[in-house]
């Protein structure tokens, strides 16, 4: 995973509120096996509005993504979270996200910073009334900041941590390895095991 | 053999200071406390896998030369994808087909235990971990499939995960997290006729938002739900995640331990009697305290039926299309707006005035034998609305068989219903089962979002019972509202 500092890009405002995770990619393409080139896939019943935000110059070319609460609810698919992260974002703003999504962003690098509604409103007026602003967002200092306006965001610790380290979950865990086997050991035996199967 | 005492035990169930149920069985899986802002790390009993959301996660064991470390505590089924007619054929779309043949090789390659298309136990992955008996009260289930909350009817903590959680799951038997808040949702009293469990979680999703359970496990208790069966009690779990919630649970009793008795995989003779006591320690204690309280009435409910496009977007049966700008916010009068443009529909109209073309009889939420049962005693001797096409889809083909053993099957077909083969299907269409543009579908599933159904499909979220009324009168309809059947 790539670390993450700072970033400074293309705000777009995205004034809904749940957008689901069937919005932000419609199953249909959860067929695929791959784990990239989902850009064609975000949003896409959406994009096919002519006034969807996307559609419109100078957010084509988005990076962060400022949206309305309850961003992500739904299905677990993590593919809402790689075709967001093809398409070319690198943070989601929302006063709420919903606890799976906000999971799998921090699995793969997307920045999840959760803003206050009121920040979120303040935020959306500035790059409305200036199309194409670039807004940065500073991990280390938890702040947005657009012009002369600069707000706070919430990340818990350890997701924030392994974000700026770029660290990998599997390969942390695999440390307690020993705690691991430890815990397997004093489970009891009347508890299910799939294997060998019974019908 | 271990040092220190198994925390599957009830002395150590109920120590020291009170806990509520989701606590007992956080603490009775931790492998490690995390320490200086470090998340848990929690042992997970069951996980289970489809073939959605595992390609990716079995590719990067592979790129990481890593190993699946328990396949005995791994069950996959196909679900999602799947056909539901013409099963025994090669499967028409070619990237299902190469995605169900990708589970397959990976099962394979890595030892996993698969139900396939056309296999007896083949079903929605959470029907076929209850009806194995692999489900139990006080485990850990994961699935990448956010209605994994279904499992915590059993009381155990069941949450849906992502795909880089699967391959860590798949890796290590564990995941990394950050405890969970508690909600108590009482629901006191108990429920009239023709007023189910769906409607229960309807009531609390409409109540509380679809963000009012972000961070929480949901705890449902009192005396309504001590009143449901099991398979009632999964449908309110199951929808938790509707709520905002990763998980819900419901503390287990004698219905919980009769429902697994004798299942292929639950213990069996002195285990069975070990597991029963730990199993009855899992309530939670006199004067636990939980992060947020909710209340229901239950005698106050009434069949529930959704008008927009999330789920908390419902009201009683008996009501109307409610006006957007009656809502208190800015952001839900926009949303009731959006809302009521995608589903076309009027403020005022009484929903029962409301025609629908489809009605969809399945899903994780209500497929089980028990919904089958219901709605094929609304629908016996009554004839189909001319102007609706319904569609019968058991949760798993052990259901499938049990109906059909029952003859439900023969009663959906006199009916002019369509019986099909299992699977996730017209839920969320990513099989043929899709609604067409414009159509309206009153669905016992658990999302009606925009397109879910089918691009331009609307949905209306129902239960099995109003399901079936619907089908008969044509309209939104509560069994009350049918004519009595001839003798």
């Amino acid at each position: 995973m790539e670390k993450f500092t700072t970033h400074t890009g293309v705000a777009v405002p995205l004034r809904q509120s749940n957008v689901d995770t069937d919005q932000i990619i419609p199953a249909v393409y959860l067929k695929r096996i791959t784990k990239t080139g989902f850009d064609d896939a975000l949003f896409a019943s959406w994009r096919k509005q002519e006034n969807f935000v996307l559609n419109q110059e100078p957010y084509r070319n988005g990076s962060v993504l400022v949206a309305g609460p309850d961003f992500g609810t739904g299905s677990s698919r993590e593919h809402a979270v790689w075709a967001l992260r093809d398409y070319g974002f690198k943070v989601v703003i929302s006063s709420r996200f919903a606890d799976i999504f906000r999971g799998n962003s921090g699995k793969q690098g997307l920045l999840a910073a959760q803003v206050d509604q009121s920040d979120v409103e303040l935020i959306w007026k500035r790059i409305e009334e200036e199309p194409g602003t670039e807004v940065t967002v500073d991990l280390e200092a938890r702040t947005v900041s657009v012009g002369s306006l600069t707000v706070p965001f919430q990340i818990d610790d350890y997701t924030r941590w392994r974000l700026i380290e770029g660290l990998d979950d599997i390969g942390l865990t695999l440390q307690h390895e020993e705690d691991i086997a430890a815990y397997e050991r004093q489970r009891p035996a009347w508890l299910p095991r799939t294997l060998p199967a019974r019908t | 053999m271990p040092s220190s005492p198994s925390p599957f035990t009830a002395a150590v169930a109920s120590d020291s200071a009170p806990k509520t149920l989701a606590e007992k069985v956080w603490a009775a899986h931790l492998v490690r406390k995390g320490e200086g802002g470090q998340p848990d790390l929690l042992y997970i009993d069951l996980h289970l896998i489809h073939e959605v959301t595992s390609p990716q996660a079995f590719e990067g064991l592979r790129l990481a030369g890593r190993g699946l470390r328990r396949t005995d505590l791994t069950l996959g089924t196909e679900d999602h994808n799947t056909p539901t007619q013409d099963i025994f054929k090669r499967i028409a779309d070619e990237t299902s087909r190469k995605q169900i043949e990708t589970l397959r090789a990976n099962a394979e390659e890595f030892g996993v235990r698969l139900h396939s298309l056309g296999d007896d136990e083949q079903g929605i992955v959470h029907v076929v971990g209850p009806q194995l008996g692999i489900t139990m009260p006080g485990m850990t289930v994961v699935c990448g499939d956010s209605h994994t909350s279904t499992h915590g009817a059993f009381g155990a903590l069941a949450f849906g995960i992502g795909t880089s959680e699967v391959e860590h799951v798949m890796a290590t038997q564990t995941l990394p997290l950050a405890p969970f808040k508690t909600m108590s949702i009482r629901v006191d009293g108990h429920l009239r006729p023709g007023v189910s469990s769906k409607d229960i979680i309807l009531a609390v999703i409409a109540k509380i938002g679809t963000g009012g359970g972000q961070g929480y496990v949901l705890e449902y208790r009192g005396s309504a739900i001590e009143e449901l069966s099991m398979e009632a009690r999964m449908t309110i779990c199951n929808m938790s995640i509707e709520a905002g919630a990763r998980a819900g649970m419901i503390a287990p009793d004698q219905t919980t331990f009769d429902y697994v008795q004798g299942r292929p995989h639950a213990p069996q003779g002195q285990d069975w009697e070990e597991a029963v006591e730990y199993w009855k320690s899992l309530r939670t204690d006199d004067g636990a305290i939980y992060d947020a309280e909710v209340v229901i009435d239950a005698d106050q409910l009434e069949p529930f039926v959704t008008w927009g496009t999330n789920p908390g977007q419902g009201v009683a049966l008996s009501e109307a299309v409610p006006d957007p700008e009656a809502f208190g916010e800015d952001n839900d009068k926009a949303a009731a707006r959006r809302a009521l443009e995608y589903m076309d529909l009027v403020p005022g109209t009484p929903m029962k005035e409301i025609p629908v073309d489809v009605v969809f009889l399945g899903s994780c939420t209500n497929s089980r034998i028990e919904d089958l049962r219901l709605a094929a005693d609304i629908v016996k001797g009554r004839s189909k609305a001319a102007n609706v096409t319904m569609m019968v889809v058991p949760g798993s083909q052990k259901v499938r068989i049990q109906a059909e053993e029952e003859g439900l099957d023969r009663v959906f077909k006199d009916f002019g219903a369509d019986w099909r083969f299992a699977g996730c299907s017209m839920c969320l269409g990513m099989n043929p089962d899709q609604l067409e543009s414009g159509q309206r579908c009153a669905s016992t599933s658990n999302r009606n979002f925009e397109g879910r159904q089918g691009k331009g499909g609307r949905t209306h979220l129902v239960s099995p019972v109003v399901a079936a009324a619907t089908a008969v009168r044509g309209t939104l309809a509560a069994p009350s509202d049918l004519d009595p059947v001839d003798a």
